[in-house]
């Protein structure tokens, strides 16, 4: 085992973390500040895959066709928060589940109708070979493209929310959501916002995994409940909770599923050990949330005092 | 009087064995895989059996074929109930059309239980080639580890010293890299189980650029192999490794969604596009005329399901009712398959050629898989030996 194979673990880790921070960041905004548990995050994440999928061959340019999905994506989440989500936030968190699960299937259902079960997003050419970082370390370009992105994105993120007076209005609605009302901020519009920002993260993930993964129905789903284990290990509510979680998620299953396997056959025969190191590896991620909400039961980064 | 008479009389005319008479049509019932992720290998086997009866005439054997298709949405329950229903209330004569293994195997013991015949036209289980070979299940296709097998010969003729495995941590997935190991005689450079549906091979494909292997074996069947390729492509790797895989990950599905990095993966199939025989020329020709795309290996399987039912009510000359005389008749595959020869074992698991295919582009530009040469000729299975049938 080199170092240079470390190394690239390491990236790869970064890279699905970051990815997971701008999943994470909508959904830990809207659970912390607005109360709500909304399933359907995912599905805006998948919409905004199809529709990057759609402007990129509309317009034929890969940047084009993924900067004019952000909006797109945010407009239809703000139009979806005016509309729907909007009569939930007085109801309980069953209720809000129960809604939103409905939600993802007609979402499923209506990209199906739409687009069919899946979009080709090829790869930008210039970007689809792997680039020569070290003497010796080859990384794809395309991923490292991600993890530029997603770190500047999440540098934006972290002014606009500690630097901003709109950041300032989060904050204060996540800490105390009646004090901030009682003080006269303007809580729906704040709520609209705040949703478009989320669908917007969730469609720079989507346009940029699309290449990488595939745009198709249901793609949300799973990604969705890595993004919930996320919030829960930052503290629901916090945004620099949600880029600790997101890179600690990311990188423990990234290094379990490189080197997790290799330990065990260390230890164990063979045989066990091909068995048991996917096995454990992929329960790794859900060990890390017990083992930190046994810990700190409200998470790493607590919003609320 | 002369009523009760002539009541008796239709009475025992009713008992009297009547002479063997051909019946007048012939009813398949076709069960597949048509709708969600999975949808696109169903809808192909469909397609091709459909343009068969049709360029047939709408028949099967001389007689007027009735194909009544229904859909399994990919759940081995609703394959059951489908199965009931074409057997029970259709009374058809010949079941067929199962793409997964899970779903026909929870189908077809209705099938046994009624004497109907089940022509398989893609998933063919080693159990049912073994120790539960039946006598009413043929395979239309390939034994499931076949393509495995191949590819593992490939990579032993080639000379490779060091290859790496990949495939998903279930039953088919362990088996399948048992296949491959049964052939393949270099060392094992490693052996990975993924999780089933993953989607992202980063860790792994840093796993396989530290091993250096000489060639890459995958067994990761559709989206999942589609990823695959693309990330191995992206992360350079297919510069100096040499990627093979099972005939059905690198066909013409796989090549419509990835593209351009599929070019110079290596592949064993029991059939390819440019064969050189004159039932598969008509084949390819026709499947592209009627359907605009050319045809994969499950499209393949699907026409020769039809040819080969075609072959056996004509050879029992429409006289379905006899099972018996139709087994025998399937059993004598008295057809030009699209593959080239073909012959059925005792255990009715084919016996068959199986070739080395490179994805490269034709005359028109278009990527598809060309025959670079024959792994194994007149290959069967390795479990027939098991099998009690005679």
């Amino acid at each position: 085992m080199s170092w240079i194979l470390i190394v690239e673990q390491a990236l790869n880790g970064l890279q699905f973390g970051l990815m997971l921070f701008l999943l994470a960041a909508g959904l830990t905004l809207v659970f912390g500040i607005m109360d709500m548990i909304n399933l359907a995050h995912g599905s805006l994440y998948m919409l905004g895959a199809f529709l990057a999928a759609t402007l990129v061959q509309a317009t034929g340019s890969f940047a084009a066709g993924v900067l004019l999905a952000i909006p797109a994506t945010a407009i239809l989440g703000m139009l979806l928060e005016v509309s729907v989500l909007r009569t939930l936030y007085s109801r309980d968190h069953l209720s809000q589940v129960l809604a939103t699960f409905a939600l993802i299937l007609i979402f499923n259902e209506a990209v199906r109708i739409v687009w069919g079960p899946d979009m080709p997003l090829p790869m930008p050419a210039a970007l689809s070979g792997p680039v020569q970082l070290l003497p010796g370390m080859y990384y794809p370009a395309y991923r490292l493209l991600i993890i530029g992105v997603g770190a500047a994105v999440a540098a934006l993120l972290y002014l606009l929310v500690a630097r901003t007076r709109i950041g300032m209005l989060v904050r204060a609605g996540a800490s105390n959501r009646e004090m901030a009302l009682a003080m006269g901020v303007n809580i729906p519009w704040l709520f609209t916002l705040l949703f478009g920002v989320g669908a917007g993260l969730c469609a720079v993930a989507g346009a940029l995994l699309g290449p990488l993964l595939a745009v198709q129905v249901g793609m949300g789903e799973n990604i969705l409940i890595l993004a919930f284990v996320v919030i829960v290990i930052g503290g629901i509510g916090s945004i620099r909770g949600a880029l600790v979680g997101s890179l600690l998620v990311g990188i423990v299953d990234t290094i379990g599923r490189a080197f997790l396997p290799i330990l065990f056959g260390l230890f164990f025969q063979p045989r066990v050990a091909s068995a048991a190191g996917p096995a454990i590896a992929s329960v790794l991620v859900y060990l890390l949330m017990a083992v930190v909400l046994y810990i700190k039961p409200q998470g790493l980064f607590p919003a609320r005092g | 009087m002369t009523r009760y008479l002539l009541a008796l009389a239709w009475t025992a005319a009713g008992l009297l064995p009547l002479p063997a008479q051909a019946a007048d049509k012939v009813k398949i019932g076709f069960i597949s895989t048509l709708s969600g992720p999975s949808a696109a290998l169903g809808i192909d086997i469909r397609d091709a059996f459909l343009l068969s009866v049709k360029l047939n005439g709408g028949k099967l054997g001389g007689l007027p074929a009735e194909v009544i298709v229904g859909d399994d949405q990919f759940k081995p329950d609703v394959g059951r109930q489908l199965a009931e229903k074409n057997i029970k209330l259709d009374k058809v004569d010949f079941l067929t059309g199962f793409v997964f293994s899970n779903i026909m195997l929870a189908s077809v013991p209705v099938a046994f239980e009624n004497k109907v015949i089940y022509v398989s036209p893609n998933a063919a289980p080693s159990p049912l080639a073994g120790k539960q070979c039946n006598p009413y299940f043929f395979a239309a296709s390939w034994p499931n580890d076949a393509y495995h097998e191949a590819a593992g010969q490939y990579a032993t003729t080639k000379g490779y010293q060091a290859v790496y495995m990949l495939a998903p941590n279930y039953q088919a997935g362990k088996d399948s890299l048992e296949g491959f190991k049964r052939f393949y005689k270099g060392r094992v450079a490693g052996e990975v189980y993924t999780q089933l549906g993953q989607l992202d091979y980063s860790a792994e494909l840093a796993q396989v650029r530290a091993a250096k292997p000489e060639a890459v074996y995958i067994f990761l069947p559709g989206g999942m192999g589609v990823n695959f390729i693309k990330q191995f492509v992206a992360a350079g790797l297919s510069k100096d490794i040499q990627l093979i895989t099972p005939g059905f990950s690198s066909d013409q599905d796989i090549i419509r969604a990835v593209g351009d990095p599929m070019l110079g993966i290596f592949d064993a199939a029991h059939w390819a596009l440019d064969l050189d025989n004159a039932a598969n020329k008509k084949f390819v020709a026709e499947f592209e005329k009627e359907y605009k795309r050319l045809p994969t290996v499950y499209a393949s399987q699907g026409y020769d399901t039809a040819l080969l039912i075609d072959s056996a009510v004509r050879e029992v000359k429409g006289r379905i009712e006899n099972t018996e005389g139709v087994r025998m008749a399937l059993k004598s595959a008295k057809f030009q398959s699209v593959r080239g020869p073909f012959r059925f074992n005792r255990n009715q698991y084919p016996i068959q050629n199986y070739y080395l295919r490179v994805v490269g582009k034709d005359s028109q530009g278009r990527l598809v898989n060309r025959t670079m040469g024959t792994i194994f000729k007149d290959r069967g299975d390795a479990y027939v030996q098991e099998c009690p049938m005679k």
